[in-house]
């Protein structure tokens, strides 16, 4: 406690120092996380190999696209043959929520030079988003936050990439009994259930999981993006109603 | 191949268009008001239009059964995660009913 109030008083310490502190808080706060992506990361390894795709181009979906759960519905529509174009609308769609991390954080970056945007862009996950807006709208050291974002952000990627090498060298050993492929719907329950705690959000998930299921015949997961639809619709409308006097 | 290729640069480009959207456009330019309150429901709407029918598919092929494996896991998980907030517990449970049930009802 007295090392962080004296720290509060005193002026903010000079650039260097500052950064170095800053780089090794994002690495530490961003560590108990990483134990939730090596999981991950290997099962989509695992997948993408098992579905047909070559080791280097899995590799590389992690380190272009850096989106596990854009990549787990890649592997399984490349899988099952889809056409490309509908493959990339369906990625697209499903990492359309970074869109909201990008709105969140920009008041914050304004002022940082392009080049940094486009750096922090790049990183800018779940994991690293939830981590860095925290320090940015709840306090920790101030300046070079940014240095921060970016730590965590790295943490991320190398264990993302280390973990997909991983399972795509484990890949073809793992039998297809594992029903793996259920750690996909998994992680979703994880990252969704905990967020429908309103009603429009409730709601649009209720609406778009019984169009996903009853379009499930439309070919080439049409239904997917048919899904998404009247979930957004629906939400739009229920907190409209919602808002309603009486 | 090239597919593959084709589908792993064309959404990995807009995937980072969508992550560098606002942070390179704040100041310049204010997207509509509606359009960032559907935003809002993006990640609930595309997850759940994912997750229903993974559990209840079997074999590629639905099934509405209540002895339907995935379908009572996925339940499990479900109650797992709202009460855990856990991703790591959710997976852990759901993977581990999902063998029980298998094994049971297989």
């Amino acid at each position: 406690m007295a090392v962080s109030e004296s720290n509060r008083e005193a002026p903010p310490r000079s650039g260097g120092d500052n950064r170095a502190a800053q780089l090794l808080d994002g690495v530490r706060d961003t560590l108990p996380l990483l134990v939730g992506i090596v999981p991950f990361g290997m099962i989509y390894g695992v997948l993408a190999v098992k579905a047909g795709i070559p080791p280097a181009a899995a590799q590389a979906m992690s380190a272009i696209l850096f989106a596990g759960s854009s990549q787990f519905m890649i592997v399984q529509l490349v899988g099952a043959g889809t056409p490309w174009l509908v493959v990339v609308a369906t990625a697209f769609i499903v990492n359309l929520r970074h869109a909201l991390y990008s709105a969140s954080l920009a008041p914050h970056l304004r002022r940082l030079p392009a080049a940094w945007k486009g750096l922090l862009a790049y990183v800018l996950v779940d994991e690293a988003y939830a981590i860095g807006i925290t320090r940015y709208e709840h306090g920790g050291a101030p300046g070079g936050r940014h240095y921060y974002l970016l730590a965590a952000g790295l943490a991320v990627w190398v264990c993302w990439q280390t973990s997909t090498a991983l399972g795509i060298f484990l890949g073809a050993q793992i039998p297809a009994s594992w029903s793996l492929d259920f750690t996909l719907a998994l992680t979703f329950i994880a990252l969704v259930v905990p967020a429908l705690r309103n009603r429009p959000a409730a709601l649009a998930a209720a609406a778009a999981g019984l169009t996903a299921v009853a379009a499930h015949e439309l070919p080439y997961k049409f239904g997917l993006i048919l899904a998404a639809l009247a979930g957004i619709g629906v939400g739009l409308w229920s907190e409209r109603q919602w808002r309603k006097p009486g | 191949m090239a597919q593959t290729w084709l589908i792993i640069v064309l959404a990995g480009l807009l995937t980072y268009a969508v992550r560098l959207s606002f942070i390179a456009l704040h100041g310049r330019w204010q997207p509509p008001a509606l359009f960032q309150r559907a935003l809002r429901y993006v990640p609930p709407a595309v997850l759940s239009a994912i997750i229903l029918p993974e559990m209840l598919l079997l074999d590629g092929q639905m099934l509405f059964s209540p002895l339907n494996p995935r379908l009572l896991a996925g339940i499990i998980a479900i109650l797992v995660a709202w009460r855990s907030r856990s991703t790591l517990l959710t997976i852990l449970t759901g993977m581990l009913a999902l063998y029980a049930l298998q094994a049971l009802l297989g």
